[in-house]
This record gives structure tokens, C-alpha cells and sequence, in this order.
């Protein structure tokens, strides 16, 4: 159990920098998840706090203490691979065996910890065989007891889930889960799938081309996302976003309707964009005298819920409602925004407003 | 495969000092540890010797060390290359140099195109599907294993005056003849024996490119109704052709260094009917009293150029390959 | 007629599949593939025929196709067995009789089933019995005889010391190759490979000068050396390590493995179908090698089999058997082992490309 602390981390592949300064702290027995989209450096930065990379500037401290220098088995860390990197020439027990006795355990402690790695992992009649003969989620069981019987400090991992099928991916989450709570170790993950951020997560770091957009709790980053580019990743469907321009009182949609916002001051002439999660947003009929006139273009039952497509004259806005809807495409229908539930971006991206719903901040 | 246990423990027992070797130079830099000993190798017999060379082809005398050699420019360039008429060996100051060049070139025409044409009709024979492919394959692959040696042996011992081959020559009524003491039989040997025994190599290169076209085009093909000889010139040949591009340079840079087997086989006889040019750098260098090794130098030089040519043939053929 | 014929030829080379019943083209086939098998592997099988025949069927012309020796038989009163002789007798009748000397156009014979009476028969009327037996005189000669022992060690040990060292140097150098990220790295690459263009016969003058200023002369190492590391062993170990994934050697060195023992516990096992094809390759090299030893080594000593049989040629021109006999254990160990990995090496050089 460890922190883990970046600080102004850099990384250069010869002249191109593909980590732009990181500063993270991760507090000790977290459960961290790096996510963002491919090639945004989630990998670089893991494999450069494993000790697989270079740092090219700034500072990785464990445990307090600096490792720049370290070399990566020798930082106390284990590593679960994306394609697990078993050794295929040698036996389950022997790939959980090769560390340790790299490291000098005793015979007898090798044999304890594998044994008990096995047994916690239900691997225990897997261990003479060889990868080639596993499935693909005991392989990845496999690849996590190697990491388990290593007692590190802190566990890394790849996006070790993403070579398994749906069904097995969400079993494999809840186990991982529980192996953390069990354990009580730092561990640090890496995904670009947000939902394994979401249901994971203590603290979910999304990134964007080696920068922190922005780091927090879960829900903290669902409800208050520090800029469009956080509010537009986490959440499918994805949140709605509509080009407004402040108006007296509020602001003025595309459509030339004003949205009543109770907070003023927005400047003046300033592009702005409103944000507002699908599920925030209500239907009233046609008849209403309230809300967006628009059509329905699209509807997509998902059996508990359905996603509504609606074409407005301030854009295109997607519904989440519970249950069953009849509406078909065509239909004229009105939208009703909360301005409550609004969150609203100035010309940088950065939010100028945030929503007053969801958990208060604090 | 395991390693053979004492090899194992040998390798085990060098961890210890390659893993504080490592700590003192880092684990990048280690890559260095593992190219060291090839590189020193390359360098002392390889990188090396190609300087010496042209410090010997531009040196004269008799002394081995380089220091001890005076320098003489090209004078064994221009001793190698001094002849009044180019198409006329005799004419030449170095005879014997052009004698193997001549014997060179028209060894390599006959023996590149007539092995190429027979390993061709013999990879699409064993393309076709035929019961015992496999053995046959290893029929007319096993001489390329053999060493040159026991290549030249063998067919000295058919060859030879009271060989089997004169014994059915006089079977069926003929004369026995000295098959490697007439001028123009032993040339015809030396070239069918180097086929026998290059053969099956370039064989299998064509085999294996004949394998790589696709099934579907064949069927494609029937389906068009084409007959079986526009099947050959219109399919096959022409997507074989990448292939047999590799395959005659290949062949053409294999047959220019043609030694071992007519060495041992004609010892370059009758006279210097059969003797190729690296067998002269050989005897020049090596064998003849005095020890010529600026002349055996600068012909290999010579050699190289005309190697160098080949290649960059070979390197377009390659690319033209990859492409088609 | 000649038109049915070329399109025969054709359709010989030209059909891919056979279709139920042979084709008379097939018939073809299989006639060029026996002619073959009679070309490529007769006058093998006629050199291993010929080697057992002894120092005086050597000489007969024509030969015979196999290996004959004289019957000999034991008569009772004579210490020695001896030779039998059939005897066209004055009567006219043929006997066959055992011959027990011979003085000038005569020979004193004996029946063996009536040893009593000796008779006395011109030697040009009699003609051995003979029978299909092996002389292996040829063989005990060699070792006997001949140097064969050392020679055959001398292959050996240059064989084997040659090959451990060049995969080891080769492999080493491939892994560093392929699997780290230096400055320089392309270019040794390149000046590896560029290698592969210098044939060794270019290069024999001073490499001679080299063997011979490292005191390597009339050393087997002074074969070996020069070979042991080879542009197409790094080029094809290297090759085949790309496919190696590198989280591979990445978990290796989370697992707190050194360098080197990444090498040899996790790269070599892996490479080890690569190391198998590289060596029979290495093996076939050094066994069949011969211009190299032929300027390094020259005291007979020292000398390869391969080299002892060029000299053999020389020196033992009536001697055919001996030297028959030496081919044959030459190429018997190749042969035995292409016998067993024939589909191996075949599949080897035909993706790789290198002999
Ligand atoms: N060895 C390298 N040399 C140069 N650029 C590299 C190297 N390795 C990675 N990069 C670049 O660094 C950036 C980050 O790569 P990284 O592998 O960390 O992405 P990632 O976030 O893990 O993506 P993915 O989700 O696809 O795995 C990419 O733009 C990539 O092209
Ligand atoms: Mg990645």
C-alpha cells in the first residue's frame, strides 16, 4: 500500500512530446482509473510510473520517495498486461513462480503465495497447465495472480479487460472489485471504456493528448465536469451540447428561445455552450405552451429505457426516459430543458456554470 | 525445446555478473553487452579484412604483413587488366585471369539457364498433385546438402575412365572417352554436376512461390474455360515471374563464386579449361610459388565489383517482388 | 502427332489437380519424377555400392552393379579356406573346384568333396565363384590405416563448437536488434546486413592475414572464429523475435528479471524454432565447408574431412575403396540427418530463402 504522486511529469519521443506535464496524486489503497481516448498517452504515462519508460522531466514519487531512477522491478510494483503476457513457454505455476524467484523468495514462501494467489483467484486446477490451454478469462486471472503473489505495492494495469467479451468483462469487473476491497492496495488502471471508469473508479483521471482535463470522484466528474471535453466523454449518451449566447436574465438558444438561468452575468457577447445530460431532459406534448418545439426524428427502444432523438430549431437533442414510449418518428413533441440542470462552457471549453443538480459540491 | 541442461546451467551461472553489469550500466545501454561479441567478430574477419583488401590490391611483393609491402598504386589493376585485345585471353599479360573470366561467364550462362529451366519444370511437375510429393521434393533437394567435396567424388568416380558411365557407353557399342581429360566434355561435366547439385535449392524457391498463387485464381480461371497452356503463360508464369527474378540473380551471384566442386573435380583441367575465377584468386594467392596476394586481392576486387552489379540487380528484383 | 505431343508436355506441366483416374500425363509426371530419383540419388547409391567392393572389383571393367566377393571354402587337411574356382574338365563337363595353388599357367585344384586328388587345370579354364558379398576392408582400412578418427573429430568438434557459438553470438545480437530502442540500432543493422553482399571468397586474402596475426593457423579455431558470427543468422533470429511481443519482455522485467535472463529465459526458449532452423543450417555449413579450412589448415593433422578426402584424392589415386569408403561416412551423417528432418529444412529454405 502506497500514495503515488506525478509531479510536472513530461515524456518526449525524441523531439515529440506525447506527455505534456502531469500532476497527480493518488492517495494510498485508491482505486485510480486513467481514461480517455486512444493515443491520448494513458499507456505512456503507466508503463513510465512502472518504470518500462523513461521519465523525460518531472518526478514520479512512491511511497514518498522518488524512483525516476529505479528500475522497474525494483519500484515494488506489478503490472497486469492488455494481452497478458504470459510466458507461453512455461507452465501457470511457473509464470506465477518466475518473479518470485527472480527476487530470491524462499522455495517454501513461492509455494505458499502461489498456492493462495491460485486459490483466491480459482485457478488452483489451471496451474500445470500452459497459457495456450486456458480460455481467455483464465488467462487474464492467470495474469492477475502473477501480480497478486508479487505483494506490490501498487498494481498497474493495461486495459486488461479489453481482449475478453462483453459477459466476461462485466464478471471480471465486479471480481477485480472485489479483489481490490480485499486487498486494500493503491491500484492503478487504465481504460477507454467509461463505463469500467464509472463502476471502478475512487478516483477517475480522464485524459486527453498527455494532459489532465480533469481528476476526481466519480460522480464529481459526471456532475461537475471542469470542461467540455470531460462533460462530452463520460455519459452515453453522450450530453447534449447547444450553442447559446447570453441573453438578459439567461441565455438565447439557436432557436431564438431564451432560457430563464438564475445565475447572471455572463458577459456579453461571448459563444457559449450549453450542456445537459439526456436524462435531464423532459418531454411535454405538442400542445404545451412550454419548452423546445421540435420533431422526433429518431427512437431507439432499449427495452428499460428508450433514447428519443428530437430535431429542434436550436439543434439536435437526445432524450433518456425510463420505460416504454409510443411515440414514433415524426411526431411533434416539446422539450423541456431544466435550466437547473444546465451546465454552460465559455469559447475555451472551460465551464462557467455548472449544474445545481446531482450531489452538492463539498 | 528446453535447453541442454549444462548449456542452462552455464547460462544461469553468467546471470550473476551480466545482472551487476546491468546495475552499473543501466538496462538500455545493455543492449550494447549483447551486440559486443558479434560485433568484434565482424569486425576482425569482416569489416577488417574488406580495408586489407584494398590495401593489398594497391601494395606489391611477397610480404603477408601490409607494412612491410610497398605501395604500387594499380599497378595490379593495370597488370590484370593489360591486354591488347579484350576478346582474346592469350593477348592478355595476366592469361590466365581472363581464361577463368571467359570460362566464368560461360559457365554461369549455361549453368544458371539450364538449372533454372529444369528446377522450374521440376517445381511445376511437383506442383501438380502427385502421390510421394514430399519424397520426390527431398529426391531432388538431398544434393544440395552434400558438401562439395563428396558432390565432386561421386561423379569422379562415375566419370572416370573405368567408370560405369564408359561401361554402358560400351555397352551400346561406343568408344570410352575421357570424359574429364577432353577440353569440352569435362566443361559440359562441370556444368551438369553443379546443377545436380544447386538444383533442388532453387526448386524449392519456385515450388514454394508456385504454392503462394492463389487457388481461387486457378478456378477463376477454369471457369473461363483456358486452356492449360494459356493457363501456364497467362497465370502462372507471370505470377511466378517476381520470384524467378529472385531466383536467377540469386542463381547468378551463387554461380560467379563457383569453386569447391570443380576444384575438386577437374583441379580447373584440362589445362585451364574449367578453372573459374575464384579458384584463380585461390591458386594466385594460395596455391602458385610465389604468393601473388596483391594480384589474388585486386582480382577479388574485380570480383566484388561484378558481385556489387548482381546484387543491386537482385535488390531491384526484390523490390519489383514485393511490389507485384 | 507433335502438336499431341507439346500439348502432353504441357499439360504435364501445366495441370495443378489431378482428377480421379491417372491422366496419361500423370503417367508423365511420375516418369520425369523416377528419371529424377534415378539421377539425384543413383550415383549416391552407386558410390555406397562401390565402396563395399574390394581393391580388385574396383578395377574390373565394366563393373558389376553390386558388391562381389570369391567363395571360399574349407577342405579337409588345409589350415586355410580356399578359393573356389568353377573348372571346365577335359571331358567337358564343369566342376567347381577349390584352387589351393598357383604356379605359373597352372593351378594345382582340389574337389572339395574328394580332397584326396589333386588336379591340375590351366588357368585360363577356370573362373571364380563368386558370390554378393560386402568388403568392408575399405572401412576397417580407415580406421586402421587412415587418420579417419582425427579427421572425423576435427569435423566435429569444428561442426559443433561453430554452431553453439554462432547462435549463441547471433542470437544475442538479434535480440539486442530486435527488442531494444538505442542510438545506432539501424544503423548496425545495416552494416549487419550489408554483409550479406561480401561473399567470403572476396575476402580470402586477408582474412588469411588476419587467422594468420591472431596465431590461429592450423587451429580449428581458425575456422571457427571467422564463421561464427553470420549476417543471416542475426538477420533470420532477429526476424522471427520481432514477432515476440514486447509486453512479453515487459512483464519479464516487472517480474524483476535482469537482461540477460530476459535473454535466456524468456527470448531463446521462444526463438528456439528460429535457433532449430539457423542450426541445421550452421551444421550443414560447417560440415560441408571447404575453401576456409583449405587456407587455414594445412597440416594434415588438422585437417577436416573434407579436407582429407580432396587430399586423399591426390595421394591414393588406385586407392578408390578407401576413398569411396570416406565419401560415404562424409555424407552419411547430412543424410541422416535430412532422412529424419526433411520436411523441416525444406519448409526452412523455402520461407527464409537461405542455403
Ligand atoms: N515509441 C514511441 N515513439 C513515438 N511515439 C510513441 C511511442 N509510443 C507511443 N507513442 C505515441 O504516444 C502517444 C500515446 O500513446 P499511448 O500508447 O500511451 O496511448 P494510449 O492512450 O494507451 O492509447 P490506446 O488506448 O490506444 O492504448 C500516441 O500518440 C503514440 O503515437
Ligand atoms: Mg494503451
Amino acid at each position: 500500500m502506497a500514495t503515488l504522486e506525478l509531479e510536472r511529469l513530461v515524456k518526449r519521443y525524441g523531439t515529440v512530446e506525447v506527455i505534456h506535464g502531469v500532476d497527480l496524486a493518488v492517495p494510498s489503497g485508491a482505486f485510480c482509473v486513467f481514461v480517455g481516448p486512444s493515443g491520448c498517452g494513458k499507456s505512456t504515462l503507466l508503463r513510465m510510473i512502472a518504470g518500462l519508460e523513461t521519465v523525460s522531466a518531472g518526478e514520479i514519487r512512491i511511497a514518498g520517495r522518488r524512483v525516476n531512477e529505479l528500475p522497474a522491478a525494483r519500484r515494488g510494483l506489478a503490472m497486469v498486461f492488455q494481452s497478458y503476457a504470459l510466458y507461453p513457454h512455461m507452465t501457470v505455476r511457473q509464470n506465477l513462480a518466475f518473479g518470485l524467484e527472480n527476487l530470491g523468495t524462499p522455495r517454501a514462501e513461492i509455494a505458499r503465495r502461489v498456492a493462495e494467489a491460485a486459490r483466491m483467484l480459482r485457478i488452483e486446477e489451471l496451474l500445470d497447465r500452459r497459457p495456450k490451454a486456458l480460455s481467455g478469462g483464465q488467462r487474464q486471472r492467470v495474469a492477475i495472480g502473477r501480480a497478486v503473489v508479487r505483494e506490490p505495492a501498487i498494481f498497474l494495469f493495461d486495459e486488461p479487460l479489453s481482449n475478453l467479451d462483453a459477459e466476461l468483462r462485466v464478471q471480471m469487473r465486479i471480481e477485480l472489485k472485489a479483489l481490490h476491497e480485499r486487498l486494500g492496495n493503491t491500484m492503478i488502471y487504465v481504460t477507454h471504456d467509461q463505463v469500467e471508469a464509472m463502476t471502478m473508479a475512487d478516483l477517475i483521471v480522464v485524459l486527453s493528448k498527455g494532459r489532465i482535463e480533469q481528476a476526481g470522484p466519480p460522480l464529481e466528474l459526471y456532475h461537475r465536469p471542469a470542461n467540455l471535453f470531460v462533460a462530452g466523454f463520460l455519459g452515453s449518451p453522450k450530453m447534449n451540447f447547444l450553442p447559446v449566447r447570453p441573453a438578459e436574465g439567461g441565455v438565447r438558444l439557436a432557436s431564438g428561445d431564451r432560457l430563464a438561468m438564475p445565475e447572471p452575468a455572463l458577459g456579453t457577447e461571448a459563444e457559449l455552450t450549453l450542456g445537459v445530460r439526456p436524462e435531464h431532459l423532459a418531454l411535454a406534448p405538442a400542445e404545451a405552451g412550454a419548452g423546445l418545439a421540435g420533431r422526433v426524428r429518431l427512437v431507439e427502444h432499449l427495452g428499460a429505457e428508450v433514447h428519443l432523438h428530437v430535431e429542434t430549431g436550436a439543434g439536435t437533442l437526445t432524450l433518456r426516459t425510463p420505460g416504454e414510449w409510443a411515440a414514433a418518428a415524426g411526431d411533434r413533441v416539446r422539450v423541456v430543458i431544466p435550466p437547473e440542470a444546465c451546465h454552460l462552457f465559455g469559447p475555451d471549453g472551460r465551464v462557467v456554470r455548472s449544474a445545481c443538480r446531482g450531489p452538492q459540491r463539498g | 525445446m528446453r535447453l541442454a541442461a549444462p548449456l542452462h546451467r552455464l547460462l544461469e551461472l553468467v546471470d550473476r555478473p551480466m545482472a551487476a553489469l546491468q546495475r552499473r550500466i543501466g538496462p538500455q545501454r545493455f543492449a550494447w553487452i549483447f551486440l559486443l561479441p558479434n560485433l568484434v567478430i565482424f569486425a576482425v574477419f569482416t569489416y577488417l579484412p574488406i580495408v586489407l583488401n584494398f590495401v593489398y590490391a594497391t601494395t606489391g611483393g611477397l610480404a603477408v604483413l601490409p607494412s612491410e609491402r610497398p605501395f604500387v598504386g594499380l599497378e595490379n589493376f593495370a597488370s590484370l587488366l593489360d591486354c591488347r585485345d579484350y576478346l582474346d585471353p592469350s593477348s592478355c599479360s595476366k592469361d590466365l585471369f581472363w581464361r577463368s573470366l571467359f570460362n566464368t561467364g560461360r559457365f554461369v550462362v549455361l549453368q544458371v539457364g539450364f538449372m533454372i529451366l529444369f528446377s522450374l519444370i521440376t517445381a511445376l511437375v511437383l506442383n501438380r498433385e502427385i502421390r510421394g510429393r514430399g519424397f520426390f521434393r527431398g529426391v531432388f533437394f538431398y544434393p544440395v546438402l552434400l558438401s562439395p567435396v563428396v558432390v565432386a567424388l561421386i561423379w569422379k568416380w562415375i566419370l572416370q575412365r573405368e567408370g560405369v558411365l564408359n561401361a554402358w557407353l560400351v555397352a551400346f557399342g561406343g568408344e570410352p572417352v575421357q570424359w574429364l581429360l577432353d577440353a569440352g566434355w569435362s566443361f559440359f561435366w562441370v556444368v551438369f554436376v553443379s546443377i545436380w547439385a544447386h538444383m533442388g535449392f532453387y526448386m524449392l524457391i519456385l515450388l514454394a512461390g508456385l504454392q503462394a498463387i492463389p487457388k481461387d485464381v486457378y478456378e477463376a480461371a477454369e471457369m473461363d474455360a483456358a486452356s492449360p497452356w494459356r493457363m501456364l503463360t497467362r497465370i502462372t508464369l507471370p505470377l511466378l515471374m517476381p520470384t524467378m527474378l529472385v531466383v536467377v540473380v540469386l542463381a547468378l551471384i551463387k554461380g560467379v563464386q563457383t569453386f569447391d566442386e570443380i576444384y575438386v573435380l577437374t583441379g580447373g583441367g584440362p589445362g585451364s579449361a574449367t578453372m573459374l575465377v575464384v579458384q584463380y584468386i585461390y591458386e594466385t594467392g594460395f596455391a602458385a610459388q610465389p604468393r601473388l596476394y596483391g594480384l589474388a586481392a585486386a582480382a577479388s576486387l574485380l570480383l566484388a565489383a561484378l558481385l556489387m552489379i548482381l546484387t543491386l540487380l537482385q535488390l531491384r528484383a526484390n523490390r519489383k517482388s514485393y511490389r507485384g | 502427332m507433335a502438336s499431341l505431343a507439346t500439348s502432353g508436355v504441357l499439360d504435364l506441366v501445366t495441370r495443378t489437380r489431378g482428377k480421379g483416374r491417372l491422366h496419361w500425363t500423370d503417367w508423365l509426371a511420375y516418369g520425369y519424377l523416377l528419371l529424377g530419383l534415378f539421377l539425384m540419388f543413383g550415383p549416391v547409391v552407386w558410390v555406397v555400392l562401390s565402396s563395399f567392393k574390394s581393391e580388385a572389383q574396383l578395377l574390373e571393367f565394366p563393373p558389376t552393379a553390386l558388391p562381389y566377393g570369391q567363395v571360399s571354402v574349407a577342405v579337409p587337411g588345409y589350415p586355410e579356406p580356399l578359393p573356389l574356382f568353377r573348372v571346365r574338365m577335359p571331358d567337358g563337363s564343369l566342376r567347381e573346384v577349390a584352387q589351393i595353388r598357383r604356379i605359373g599357367i597352372q593351378a594345382q585344384m582340389v574337389d572339395p568333396a574328394a580332397p584326396e586328388t589333386i588336379l591340375r587345370v590351366d588357368i585360363a579354364g577356370r573362373e571364380p565363384v563368386r558370390a554378393l558379398s560386402l568388403a568392408t576392408e575399405n572401412y576397417t582400412a580407415l580406421f586402421e590405416r587412415f587418420d579417419f578418427l582425427r579427421y572425423l573429430w576435427n569435423s566435429v568438434f569444428i561442426t559443433v563448437t561453430a554452431t553453439l557459438i554462432m547462435l549463441l553470438v547471433n542470437s544475442m545480437a538479434a535480440f539486442a536488434l530486435a527488442k531494444y530502442d538505442f542510438r545506432g540500432r539501424d544503423l548496425v543493422f545495416v552494416l549487419t546486413i550489408a554483409t550479406l553482399l561480401i561473399p567470403p571468397t572476396v575476402v580470402l586474402v586477408p582474412v588469411f592475414l588476419v587467422v594468420a596475426k591472431l596465431g590461429l593457423l592450423d587451429t580449428p579455431w581458425g575456422v571457427i572464429w571467422p564463421g561464427a558470427a553470420t549476417p543471416t543468422g542475426v538477420f533470420l533470429l532477429r526476424q522471427y523475435m520481432l514477432t515476440i511481443p514486447d509486453e512479453l519482455i515487459d512483464a519479464a522485467r516487472m517480474d524483476n528479471a535482469s537482461e540477460w535472463k530476459i535473454y535466456w529465459r524468456i527470448v531463446l526458449p521462444l526463438a528456439a524454432p528460429a535457433l532449430a532452423v539457423l542450426a541445421i543450417f550452421a551444421v550443414m555449413w560447417r560440415w560441408n565447408d571447404f575453401l576456409l579450412p583449405l587456407i587455414v589448415l594445412s597440416r594434415s593433422e588438422q585437417f577436416t574431412l573434407q579436407l582429407a578426402l580432396n587430399s586423399f584424392k591426390g595421394e591414393m589415386h588406385t586407392q578408390w575403396g578407401n576413398l569411396l569408403a570416406m565419401t560415404v561416412l562424409t555424407l552419411l551423417p547430412i543424410t541422416l540427418v535430412f532422412g529424419f528432418l526433411q520436411r523441416y529444412i525444406t519448409t526452412g529454405i523455402a520461407t527464409t530463402g537461405i542455403k
